[in-house]
């Protein structure tokens, strides 16, 4: 990461990357006597796809939920579009645009996969009870501009058609693709994946890792994930945070976490004093 | 649907009954596609705006009369907009199959010599571009879907959209060349040309003038009656001949509205919502919704299934009489008219099927069950017999002449003669111009006096004048008597029995028919199972009695329908056996796709054959087997030869020689 600099640096594919979307400073969380995060920083920058990894209770959902503003810290600051976050409710955060995906599927089981996305739009509706209610109006006129946003999102992740199919019915890969969905409806700044490609096969890697790349490029969406699938992560992401009980163990590049020793040795496992 | 203000004369390419359409029913929509959850809809007028946007800009970025224009992806208005778009200029459109791998793409981009090619999405983008490294003839991708193309080296490639605002732009200064090129088309000009798949070597390029398409629109459109207010869904391969005569030839011809789904995947949600009233599928598509039907009855509650099978009983009974004009009893009608109500009208809308006037099936043998079951609801669904090098259209099957074992009359226009061969020739205006670069198989297939080869062995019913089709050419052979020998006709009719999985008639050069019989385990093992009849081997069940008696009845059963047909009545199987071992392309008894090699399998069982000729009652016989490890063995058995009653003709004449 020579060339980085606060304005931002170019990938190694030669994109642009900007400034600070988000930084996280000398993050503490503690769980009653637990401490799950240790003194961490990092930031993420503005149109990078920034990975979280590290192995099993390293940290990492704790981290993500510190991002997602779910957790307050005890010790630390997070600063977000350049100015300090205040502890704030998730739908605040929603608000302030950060949508995120999660390990463990959280749809609508009983609800269509259409609805299920719509759902997604609910911070950028206003119109009053009443008026969505005889749905007429700006209910109305609200509906078809949000789902015109929609059946665009539709349309890019492949999903056509199932778009009346209830969610319950659908297969694994598919449930995990319109969550997705329903966290790109909320045209987030910052995209927040927690586990995007657990339990899938090979194809269906290879398709979330195919939306993941051009969720970022065609709507320049900041991305934050964490996976487990070493090859996904290294192929997907612009820069690396490593966690290891709780402490950052590497940071940068995936070729710079692959040859750093501590990486290497919280992976392969080394005896500890 | 002759045009009264304008002569057929001047009608005498696709841009011209474009023009034709906008004047007659500017407004009435042709193109429909779903895009977004929305059906997005253009008229003729809009269309042909469209087009000549596109036509103009092809012109502006170097197109010359006589290109070739490749189009590839899967059915939308733009790709079929871009084929008319290419002939305004005088160039050629060459649709191809979306799937197709690099490879097989470079040689057909390289035999036709594609300069512009039209892409679908990124995919096709991505293929053609890995083409150009070995092809230089290319020099211009136009593309639909720009996602993930964005940061494609733009030198050499545009949009749609870009393409449309370049010919917008230059409409002043080309437009008046369009008109020009437009007027200069006439019958002789080529139209579209279209490769054959090619199961058997290179994929060859047919090319199809102007005469050939908008003969066969016209014929085909008369015969059915097609009018402006027919919608059609646009689902098959664009490549395919019969896309091409359904979703530009007719549709352009008639003035009606071509809808294109939102994808492969939602076709059946997209059918529903648009009800075609002229749907053309080929039988195993029907296969396949006629199981899915069955399935889900299977899984509902007592009630439905019950109302379901009340209700199909009376479609089975009154439903294709009622298609076909015949009487019905009042009882009947009465029955059918409630059962429409409780349950055909809504499986049939369920189907997307509701409005469909004239439905067609055709590539392959349809079963009859499955083709009674959609007759029987009341969807007039028929059969035609065409292929590429005929602008589809050979035979067709008139309402109300309809059957399954038939592929109907000639086709209005179309001459049809059965050569000495039993092979069928079609001669008609609709008929390829030549195989593009490829004068010997043009030659080879045609005759100068334009004579088509078909290379299906067929004849003409008496009583009725429709064609079967009984079977490759290649594979019918004469019997010693002179007499037609189809084996294939008889094995398909065998092989629908689901006891009998292979079926191998043997008869050429012979006084009479016989057959080697492969049971299907699976179907006769149920059996055998519910009847308790206890078996160790594969060999054992198949020799067992009561499967021998049970073959024979079915064998029987053939006989007597093949009987009905006078040509082939000599194909009556009189004597079978059942074989010891399944037939196995390891044994290289099958080709890898599970059709029968007769020639190995005569010289294999060549005792087993002498023992059907020679009158025995059974013959001991050692067979050669290959394991799946790759290791021979041998298996022995003593197998009982049956003779089978035979019917008609056939059966005086053994009388009469013994």
């Amino acid at each position: 990461m020579n060339s980085m600099t606060s304005d931002g640096y170019i990938t190694a594919d030669g994109r642009q990357i900007g400034g600070k979307l988000m930084e996280l400073k000398n993050i503490t969380l503690r769980f009653g006597g637990v401490v799950a995060i240790k003194d961490i920083s990092f930031d993420i920058r503005q149109g990078e796809i920034r990975a979280i990894i590290g192995p099993n209770g390293a940290g990492k959902s704790s981290m993500l939920n510190v991002v997602s503003g779910f957790y307050h810290p005890q010790d630390g600051e997070v600063w977000f579009k350049g100015s300090r976050r205040q502890p704030m409710k998730p739908h605040q955060v929603a608000g302030h645009g950060v949508a995120r995906t999660f390990q463990n599927i959280a749809l609508f089981d009983g609800m269509s996969v259409l609805d299920n996305i719509m759902t997604g739009r609910l911070n950028k509706m206003k119109a009053g009870f009443l008026s969505q209610a005889i749905w007429w109006g700006k209910a109305e006129r609200e509906e078809n501009e949000n789902r015109a946003v929609v059946e665009q999102i539709i349309d890019f992740l492949e999903i056509q058609n199932i778009r009346k199919t209830p969610v319950g019915r659908l297969p694994y890969g598919l449930k995990k693709r319109v969550e997705l969905a329903r966290a790109l409806a909320a045209e987030p700044q910052l995209l927040l994946l927690d586990e995007p490609m657990a339990g899938m096969n090979v194809e269906e890697k290879e398709d979330m890792s195919r939306f993941i790349l051009d969720v970022n490029d065609e709507f320049g969406t900041t991305i934050c994930l964490i996976e487990h699938d070493m090859g996904v992560v290294m192929d997907l992401s612009d820069r690396v945070v490593v966690m290891d009980y709780g402490r950052k163990i590497g940071d940068g590049t995936p070729d710079e976490v692959r040859n750093n020793q501590q990486v290497i040795d919280a992976y392969l496992g080394v005896a500890h004093d | 649907m002759t045009d009264q203000q304008t002569p057929v004369s001047e009608l005498r390419s696709i841009p011209a009954l474009l023009a034709r359409n906008v004047a007659r029913f500017g407004d009435r929509p042709a193109y429909r596609e779903k895009e977004y959850g929305i059906w997005q809809s253009w008229t003729w007028s809009q269309a042909a705006d469209e087009i000549r946007a596109m036509a103009v800009g092809m012109m502006d970025l170097g197109l010359k009369p006589g290109d070739h224009v490749a189009i590839i992806g899967r059915n939308r208005p733009a790709h079929y907009w871009a084929m008319v778009a290419a002939q305004m200029c005088g160039a050629i459109p060459v649709p191809l199959y979306q799937d197709a791998v690099a490879e097989e793409m470079t040689y057909v981009l390289g035999h036709c010599g594609a300069r512009m090619v039209i892409c679908g999405d990124q995919e096709q983008v991505d293929k053609v571009l890995e083409v150009e490294r070995t092809i230089d003839a290319i020099d211009r991708i136009i593309y639909t879907d720009a996602r993930g193309l964005r940061k494609y080296d733009h030198a050499r490639m545009n949009s749609v959209a870009d393409l449309q605002d370049r010919g917008r732009k230059a409409a002043d200064r080309l437009g008046p060349m369009i008109d020009a090129m437009v007027a200069g088309l006439d019958y002789d000009s080529t139209c579209v040309m279209l490769y054959t798949s090619g199961t058997t070597g290179k994929p060859k390029g047919v090319v199809l003038s102007n005469r050939n398409i908008i003969e066969t629109a016209k014929n085909s459109s008369d015969f059915d009656h097609l009018t402006q207010s027919e919608e059609i869904v646009a689902y098959l391969p664009m490549a395919w001949v019969g896309d091409f005569i359904f979703s530009v030839g007719q549709a352009i011809w008639s003035g009606f509205t071509v809808n294109c789904p939102e994808g492969a995947h939602t076709m059946m949600t997209d059918m529903r919502e648009i009800g075609p009233t002229y749907f053309f599928a080929p039988p195993r598509v029907f296969e396949t919704q006629l199981t899915s039907v069955m399935i889900r009855m299977e899984d509902a509650g007592r009630i439905k299934r019950w109302l379901f099978k009340r209700g199909m009983d009376v479609a089975h009974r009154a439903g294709p009489s009622l298609l076909d004009g015949k009487p019905v009893s009042w009882g009947d009608r009465f029955a059918y008219a409630l059962g429409r109500i409780f349950v055909f009208g809504p499986l049939k809308n369920t189907l997307g099927l509701s409005r469909v006037r004239v439905g067609y099936t055709a590539g392959e043998a349809i079963g009859p069950e499955i083709f009674d079951f959609y007759r029987s609801l009341g969807i007039n669904l028929k059969q035609l017999y065409g292929q590429t090098e005929a602008s589809v259209f050979i035979t067709q099957q008139p309402d109300g002449q309809v059957r399954s074992d038939t592929v109907g009359v000639p086709s209005p226009g179309v001459e049809v003669r059965i050569g000495d061969n039993g092979e069928v020739y079609y001669r008609s205006s609709g008929t390829f111009v030549e195989y593009y670069k490829n004068a010997e198989s043009t030659a080879s297939t045609k005759d100068p006096e334009g004579w088509v080869a078909t290379g299906d062995a067929g004849f003409f019913e008496k009583a009725t004048g429709h064609l079967r089709i009984i079977d490759r050419a290649k594979d019918v052979g004469k019997m010693a008597d002179g007499s037609m020998f189809a084996p294939k006709y008889v094995e398909n009719k065998l092989k629908f029995y689901p006891s009998i999985l292979e079926a191998v008639v043997i008869g050429n050069g012979r006084d009479y028919c016989t057959a080697m019989i492969n049971i299907d385990l699976s179907a006769v093992g149920n059996w055998a199972e519910r009847n308790n009849i206890a078996y160790s081997s594969y060999q054992e069940l198949a020799g067992h009695p009561e499967i021998y008696g049970a073959i024979k009845e079915h064998i029987a059963e053939v006989n007597k329908s093949v009987a009905q047909d006078p040509m082939l009545s000599g194909c009556q199987v009189h004597r079978f056996l059942v074989l010891h071992k399944e037939l196995d392309p390891d044994d290289g008894e099958m080709t890898r796709t599970r059709k029968v090699r007769r020639a190995v399998i005569n010289d294999k069982f060549a005792d087993l054959v002498g023992a059907l000729y020679d009158g025995s009652d059974s013959i001991h016989t050692r067979t050669e087997v290959t394991y799946e490890d790759g290791r021979k063995g041998q298996i022995s058995a003593t197998l009982r030869i049956m003779d089978v009653p035979v019917f008609g003709d056939a059966a005086q004449a053994k009388v009469a020689a013994q």
